[in-house]
């Protein structure tokens, strides 16, 4: 039996924050989470903010160090064999986090060095990718600053492709785009999977998106996954005929933005 | 190998296109690096002393130089968080040491084209001979007492990985403090006796003592047209502590940062700030 991309199982991660002299709190970002996505599968994560999800990506991202759990990547373990597991993941998140008055030319091939990749290669990829993405040639020497938020997306996923990943980590790609931007990248991700097989992973609060994409959805309330299937499944679950009402029913929360104030 | 020349040129390749963005401020800087040096200098010119001025102007120069390396290495971390890239360097597959290196080698050559600029606009308003000064001796000094500079930098650069706003802070409290104690612009023996202490781990103040003797500073042999330079063997004692620190400090910045580093990713600290 093939192995899973991503195994996560028992993960915890416990924010501890001082307030004040004596006071401490704490806050459980993720509470005793397991799942797994298979191979070139497209797995979603849906839950309010706060609920957990930044801090997921994060911690397959090798960005954050978990409290206790087993996470494996293609094999490779977190924290463990973190070098092997940079070297296989991508990562987009919810802001786009540039060098704003670098190119989009610039941007990239500062990533593909970074990656050890030849800049020419690079280069050429890159718009391939952006053109696969809608954007014009014209573009790539422009700086970030000067172009749109969801012109900024585009390269943001450029970026994480360029370095050619075989597991990709999309944290909210396309909130705060414009529809017909949104559906550029949809459209893209779902020829990534056909085309290339690339695993992905995508945190979303848009359910109609996590529908169109995923193959599987896990709903995270409260740094807890409360429930996981096909999005029938967890219709046919919650005795609903949408999958907004089913998450409302299975989770007990409005998936909307304001739902909370912070993400964790 | 050819991968980690490439990843510590994409530090170098991402600095220079940095600098050519931000050319109005590089100018900018630069003035004023310039005009603050020459402001120090004409201290000396004005008194009609060019032992004094060729004091302040080792001073000037030197600082110049050590402070920019060592501010360009530890605010480099603190630009990352505020555009909010330090979680994508984090991310890359590169071993803490080539990106610090990298980070290291674009400050210094930074560093250096400043110091330039700053050089020739301290002789052109000075009129400073610099004649019979044992500038092979200086240059090696300097090059010694970068190690130093680079594990300084790379010490104050987890300030900023452990707290944006108030690491920005710390660098430039423990850049004002290397700048007093050094005896940047004084000797040392006129700080408080209780601070004199302090300049015996500065970096800074064995760079400036060394240099000074090799450009004659305080030596009865140099006149204002001839500098009688003390030969490499007069700042021995220097050059040994030098280098000396610049071993201690350059393992122990890394050490220092890939620890700080590690906790700061069990704290939840690398998101962006600013």
């Amino acid at each position: 039996m093939q192995q899973p991309a991503i195994s996560v199982r028992n993960l915890r991660k416990c924010f501890r924050k001082r307030n004040g002299f004596r006071r401490r709190s704490q806050l459980w970002a993720l509470d005793d989470v397991s799942f797994n996505v298979g191979q070139g599968e497209t797995y979603g994560l849906l839950g309010p903010n706060g609920s957990g999800k930044s801090s997921l990506i994060r911690i397959l991202s090798t960005l954050l160090i978990a409290d206790t759990g087993e996470v494996q990547l293609l094999g490779y373990s977190l924290p463990e064999q973190q070098e092997q597991v940079r070297r296989i993941i991508g990562r987009v998140s919810v802001d786009a986090a540039f060098y704003k008055k670098l190119s989009a030319r610039e941007n990239l091939l500062y990533t593909a060095l970074l990656y050890g990749q030849k800049a020419r290669d690079a280069e050429q990829r890159a718009l391939q990718i952006l053109e696969r993405l809608g954007m014009e040639n014209t573009k790539f020497s422009t700086p970030l600053e000067e172009m749109s938020r969801g012109m900024q997306q585009k390269i943001s996923i450029a970026r994480a492709l360029v370095i050619n990943p075989p597991l990709l980590l999309l944290d909210e790609p396309t909130t705060g785009l414009d529809p017909k931007s949104r559906r550029d990248v949809q459209s893209f991700l779902e020829d990534l999977r056909s085309r290339e097989g690339t695993t992905i992973l995508l945190t979303t609060h848009d359910m109609a998106e996590a529908e169109r994409l995923c193959a599987r959805i896990g709903f995270l309330a409260h740094g807890k996954l409360v429930a996981e299937g096909t999005p029938a499944a967890l219709m046919r679950q919650a005795q609903t005929k949408t999958l907004d009402d089913a998450f409302i029913k299975l989770t007990g929360e409005q998936l909307s933005e304001e739902a909370l104030a912070v993400e964790v | 190998m050819e991968t980690t020349m490439r990843q510590t040129w994409a530090f170098l390749f991402r600095g220079y296109h940095l600098t050519r963005r931000y050319i109005g401020w590089v100018v900018v800087f630069n003035f004023y690096a310039l005009v603050t040096s020459a402001t120090v200098a004409l201290i000396g010119v004005a008194a009609g002393d060019y032992q004094l001025t060729l004091t302040l102007v080792v001073g000037a120069l030197l600082w110049n130089y050590l402070s920019s390396l060592y501010n360009e290495i530890a605010m480099s971390i603190a630009y990352e968080r505020w555009e909010g890239t330090l979680e994508y360097t984090f991310m890359a597959p590169v071993s803490r040491l080539v990106h610090l290196l990298g980070l290291s080698l674009y400050s210094l050559v930074n560093s250096i084209i400043t110091s330039l600029i700053v050089l020739a606009g301290l002789l052109l308003f000075t009129n400073l001979n610099l004649r019979g000064a044992n500038l092979f001796g200086v240059l090696l000094v300097v090059a010694v007492s970068t190690l130093a500079f680079v594990g300084l930098g790379l010490i104050a650069a987890v300030f900023p990985v452990m707290s944006a706003e108030r690491g920005a802070e710390a660098t430039h409290i423990f850049q004002g403090s290397l700048l007093l104690v050094s005896g940047v612009y004084y000797p040392v023996e006129v700080l408080p006796r209780w601070m004199q202490p302090l300049s015996a781990i500065s970096p800074a103040t064995y760079t400036l003592s060394a240099c000074r003797k090799l450009f004659g500073v305080g030596n009865s042999g140099s006149t204002a047209q001839f500098l009688s330079g003390a030969p490499l063997s007069a700042v021995a004692h220097e050059l040994l502590i030098l280098a000396l620190m610049g071993a201690i400090l350059l393992p122990f910045g890394l050490w220092v940062f890939v620890r700080v580093e590690a906790w700061a990713k069990r704290a939840g600290k690398l998101k962006r700030t600013g």
